[in-house]
């Protein structure tokens, strides 16, 4: 197998960990704070941090959304094929509250460029963060940085980051696989 | 990612189960944006919607148009009456003079049958039937379905029965195509003179005891007389129709199960079904008109995606 392995499950047990404390000092009971993960795959990450912060740190009452941004994507009409659309789920308003927008992988920036106007249907913040597992940096097609991140790669065009979530994170990991393989 | 198997929907005969399943699933994510504070995305804000409606109409027209801005498109609107259609222009002059403004969909309605077909063959354009005279209306088809699938749970298995004026309806022949397609039981019921000869072959009932018919339904599709498209008597009069086709709570009532009802609309109150049906908890025909925006969006948004830059 030529996938190279960046980050294997201890690794990301130990960043989870750092991320969700990092969130807990700048958001402390998280009353005003409200977290979303992006469709498809930064759900499952969302979904890991809330529990750790529900689970390990006793916090009640976190907020989690799903937010779908198929229809505010700009590349529309410029694929090959339409992306299929998954479900938004959000049961509580974002007006006035400070979003955290949690995704597995950071590359272009267009996803939250999308994600930062599919959030204005459900509101007006007060303020919006951005949470990443993984930043490609120097990959970036607009200026949108993370405010919290667990790794940095480099990586070229060529490659794809992918992220396995497993159901008892035993065997999460994250690697860098060949586009043209897929 | 699925795509739709046509460039055009001109009618649910074009279509396989697969394009209504993708229709569907489509529209239910949009019926989740309607619902929202907001009830807006930007997909389609590159894209130009031409609206001809060579024919009259309310509900479709607002729905189409409703659909049309919710997916942030540009709309123009254009109605046969004070147009130079009145002057003679044919109906590819017309068309062609619209699509040099650069519109990339047409939603057409014409009072001929083969109309879009026609234009399909004729004009480099994505075309969707908003209704072609007594012949197709596959839109309101595919909310029928959907509404039918929201309330029921699934259409395959389900026994509908469609009731009234079947000769003139184009939603009823776009309904047995999608009813059929889904895998549901159709049966029609109706005076003899309102059920065209050899609907059987499409692989429906025929029933003119409207009780037995509500007997054995799950759903009732309760059509509207079409007087204007009538050039003879079809039945003696009003009355004596809606005494053997008009549903009223007792009718209802004295059935076995409680049945689903339908209505396209416009209702005539009182004709083919009364105010205490229209307004009562088995009616649906509310919930077929906020489908109905949620599948003009799934059907504009499926075919725009064909449009490549």
């Amino acid at each position: 197998m030529s996938d190279k392995i960046l980050l294997n499950s201890k690794k990301i047990q130990i960043i989870l960990q750092r991320l969700a404390c990092q969130l807990i000092e700048n958001h402390g009971d998280f009353s005003n704070t409200v977290l979303i993960g992006l469709q498809p795959r930064g759900t499952y990450f969302a979904e890991r941090i809330a529990s750790i912060l529900r689970d390990d740190y006793h916090i009640k009452n976190i907020k989690l959304g799903k937010l779908d941004i198929t229809f505010y994507r700009d590349d529309f009409r410029r694929r090959d094929e339409p992306l299929s659309a998954n479900s938004t789920e959000i049961n509580f308003l974002v007006e006035g509250q400070k979003v955290v927008f949690i995704d597995d992988v950071l590359f272009s920036g267009r996803s939250i460029n999308a994600a930062l106007t599919a959030i204005q249907s459900y509101g007006r913040p007060a303020e919006v963060e951005l949470l990443v597992l993984i930043d490609r940096r120097f990959s970036r097609h607009l200026p949108i940085q993370p405010d919290y991140k667990g790794a940095t790669v480099d990586v070229i065009n060529e490659e794809v980051v992918v992220v396995n979530w497993s159901n008892d994170t035993l065997s999460d990991a994250v690697y860098i696989t060949n586009k043209k393989k897929k | 990612m699925k795509t739709l198997s046509v460039p055009n929907l001109l009618g649910i005969k074009h279509l396989v189960k697969e394009d209504i399943d993708l229709i569907f699933e489509t529209a239910d994510h949009f019926k989740e944006v309607i619902n929202r504070p907001i009830k807006k995305v930007p997909s389609l804000r590159d894209i130009t919607i031409a609206n001809l409606f060579f024919e009259n109409s309310t509900r479709t027209k607002l729905s189409f148009e409703l659909a049309e801005k919710r997916l942030s498109a540009d709309v123009i609107n254009f109605s046969a009456s004070g147009s130079s259609v009145k002057k003679g222009e044919t109906l590819i002059d017309t068309v062609n003079n619209i699509l040099s403004m650069k519109v990339d969909i047409v939603v057409m309605r014409h009072p001929d049958v083969g109309a879009h077909e026609f234009l399909a063959r004729h004009v480099n354009t994505r075309i969707i039937n908003a209704g072609d005279g007594t012949h197709e209306h596959p839109t309101q088809a595919l909310l029928d379905s959907f509404s039918i699938r929201e309330h029921l749970g699934d259409v395959a298995g389900k026994k509908v029965v469609i009731v009234g004026d079947i000769l003139h309806s184009r939603v009823a022949l776009s309904n047995i195509y999608a009813l059929k397609l889904q895998g549901a039981e159709v049966k029609v019921c109706g005076p003899v003179t309102l059920i065209p000869k050899y609907i059987e072959s499409l692989g429906v009932g025929v029933e003119t005891d409207l009780r037995k018919a509500l007997e054995w339904a799950d759903v009732a599709n309760m059509l509207r007389v079409q007087n204007e498209r009538m050039d003879i008597k079809y039945f003696p009069s009003t009355r004596e129709y809606t005494q053997l086709y008009g549903v009223d709570k007792k009718l209802l009532n004295s059935l076995d199960s409680e049945i689903t009802i339908m209505h396209p609309g416009p209702i005539n109150r009182g004709v083919e079904i009364t105010s205490d049906v229209a307004d009562s908890d088995q009616a649906i025909i509310l919930n077929q008109v906020e489908n109905g925006v949620a599948i003009r969006m799934a059907c504009i948004y499926l075919l725009a995606s064909q449009i490549k830059q």
